[in-house]
């Protein structure tokens, strides 16, 4: 270090210094800006809109890509490029909607946790242990396996597999900033709990959860894909990525176009968002280690 | 020591309870009636109520809780609505198959993984550090059932270098045949020198193998390199480092030991991942282990067969992190102060 510290940056400017310095955030977050902007503007940029829904074309079956049909076309003749277009609005809404009510549970009941301790806090977390017992995939694959294959279920399904993670996250962070001495002094002001709660122990707990918001976005769009894949997710003619992947099976020996293509699409949003997490974790957060 | 062990084990035992009670909650969510599913569609009201009555449906839930409890713990895991045979003599079948995939899996990864994170941890920030992160994510970020797609396409049909699915040839095995001790058949065939069978189950193994690896490869380089850079900026290295060792030595020598300890807990936990990956992996390769049995009670709606599989999974998860627990305690005595 040989430059002089004049005045102390202040801390967005750093953080902001280490963004642009990590390659790694940069390119996350380049893949999940590109993902949300297709998604949004998906019916502008789909050569054939109608092909994310039922339409068929029996003259135009598995034609290999083209100039007019880039990623081919699919066994009923739609194009698959338009349908990978719009699976962008399928998987990753899945991830946001799962995401949402993981948290508007786990964070409510982790900080009950962690903030009253005692009874509460034992009753919650021998519960969230049993839910934790699970490798989050295999819970959502058994809800998932006696609800109707739905977009709903699947949501539900994963989101019962998820909520534990934030619970457990949000106790620990309640927990060791309850002990502070500054939240003991603040009880005998005599604040209210709720007060001492929404201006002290949640702001604490802001960094780590959209470091794991951001690392979990990628897991649920897998967890999903997956469960499409065994066909317990979006069914026909939803345009998901892991249902055309599952279609594109019986193909694939002879048109290779069906499978590779939306199989990269989950691949690159799945990079994309692993690789932000994982650089924000570095950025905000470098002491905690990985979670698998 | 005795008292932490005690205690770990005690809520090992309880998580178990609960994932087994969980797992009862699952098999009675099935939309309907259980006992009209079971009697099928054209059933008459009284046999239907007799079904139920033999199934136990007609007492409270807490009694059927107990009944299900004493089934599972003396055996009885339900009888399979798709092979017609006890869940838990199916698990027992799949069981060896899936071992051979997934250990076969995590020491690949354990070989890749190990090494990466090292490289990565040494060069820290560097290019060689990037490639390996990105390298890393892209294991952890990769669909599954996808890679194995593409590897059947790309070895077997394009290269027709691997062969693409079962775990051997059945023409190898009709003139060798194997003697069956373990049920894995790499295994099989090296104890009993049967090496054309070796030969043919080991490329078999070899493509479902490495898609299972993709996973605990990428979670592994990831932990070794985070639990390295940790330890490097512990005291006692730091001040090892102060001694004047070489920065070669501190890092073999000092850095290295430390960091074992969470590469191990990582190692058991993605065991049971891995396992539950192997339902994406098994049926694209006809492997005949638990992910196949899954997929396809899954595919018929097989209840009993999906909360089988489900309540054996997570045991094996309880019972993986406990025993990392204790070896831990057991190897380093502070943890038990943590």
């Amino acid at each position: 270090m040989t430059e002089t510290v004049l005045s102390a940056p202040s801390r967005s400017s750093l953080i902001w210094r280490r963004v642009r310095e990590n390659p790694l955030v940069a390119a996350g977050g380049a893949v999940a800006v590109v993902i949300v902007v297709v998604a949004i503007l998906a019916p502008l940029l789909a050569p054939y809109p109608a092909d994310a829904g039922s339409a068929t074309h029996p003259l135009s079956v598995l034609l290999p890509p083209s100039a007019s049909h880039w990623f081919g076309t699919d066994q009923v003749g739609r194009d698959i490029f338009s349908r990978v277009v719009y699976g962008a609005r399928v998987s990753p809404l899945i991830a946001f909607f799962v995401i949402l009510i993981s948290c508007a549970v786990g964070i409510p009941l982790g900080l009950a946790a962690g903030f009253f301790g005692g009874f509460i806090d034992e009753a919650i977390m021998r519960v969230t242990d049993v839910f934790l017992a699970f490798p989050a995939l295999l819970l959502a694959l058994a809800f998932a396996s006696v609800l109707p294959p739905s977009l709903t279920s699947t949501t539900l399904a994963i989101t019962i597999a998820w909520w534990p993670w934030y619970t457990r996250l949000i106790r620990g962070q309640a927990a060791s900033v309850a002990a502070r001495p500054y939240v003991e002094s603040c009880r005998a002001l005599g604040i209210s709990r709720m007060r001492i709660i929404f201006r002290h122990i949640l702001p604490n707990a802001v960094t780590p959860l959209i470091v794991q918001i951001s690392l979990d976005v990628g897991g649920v769009i897998l967890t999903a894909s997956a469960l499409s894949f065994l066909g317990l997710g979006a069914q026909d003619p939803t345009p998901d990525w892991g249902l055309m992947v599952s279609q594109g099976q019986s193909y694939f020996t002879t048109q290779w176009w069906l499978v590779t293509f939306p199989g990269l699409a989950i691949l690159i949003t799945a990079l994309g968002f692993n690789m932000l997490g994982d650089g924000l974790r570095d950025i905000l957060d470098p002491r905690r280690t990985v979670r698998i | 020591m005795t008292r932490y062990l005690t205690q770990r084990v005690l809520l090992a035992i309880g998580v178990v309870a609960g994932v087994v009670v969980l797992t009862f909650l699952i098999a009675r969510i099935v939309p309907g009636d259980p006992a009209v599913a079971w009697s099928g569609p054209h059933a008459p009201a009284s046999e239907i109520a007799q079904v139920r009555r033999q199934l136990g449906l007609d007492r409270p839930v807490w009694v059927q809780i107990g009944k299900y409890f004493e089934g599972v713990f003396t055996g009885n895991w339900g009888t399979s609505i798709h092979t017609h045979r006890p869940v838990l003599s199916d698990l027992r079948k799949a069981v060896p198959a899936s071992l051979e995939l997934v250990i076969a899996a995590l020491l690949i990864a354990v070989a890749i993984g190990v090494p990466l994170g090292l490289l990565s941890a040494a060069k820290r920030d560097r290019p060689v550090d990037q490639a390996v992160r990105v390298g890393s994510i892209l294991g952890v970020s990769m669909p599954l059932f996808w890679m194995a797609l593409i590897f059947q396409m790309v070895f077997f049909q394009k290269l027709h270098v691997l062969p693409v699915t079962g775990e051997y040839d059945p023409n190898v095995a009709f003139a060798h045949p194997l003697r069956t001790y373990t049920g894995m058949p790499v295994i099989d065939a090296l104890i009993t020198g049967n090496w054309p069978m070796l030969e043919s189950s080991l490329s078999h193994l070899i493509m479902p193998a490495v898609v299972v690896a993709a996973y605990p490869a990428g979670v592994i380089a990831r932990m070794v390199r985070a639990s390295v850079l940790d330890t490097l900026g512990e005291t006692h290295v730091q001040m090892v480092r102060a001694l004047g060792f070489s920065e070669r030595s501190v890092f073999a020598r000092f850095a290295m030991k430390l960091a074992w300890s969470p590469v191990a807990t990582v190692i058991a936990l993605v065991f049971a991942y891995s396992l539950v990956n192997t339902f994406l992996v098994e049926s694209i390769f006809d492997w005949p282990g638990l992910g196949n049995y899954a997929a396809a009670s899954i595919a018929s709606l097989d209840t009993p067969a999906i909360t089988g599989v489900t309540l054996f999974i997570a045991i094996v998860y309880v019972v993986a992190n406990l025993a990392v627990d204790v070896t831990q305690v057991l190897l380093d005595p502070r943890i038990k102060l943590q």
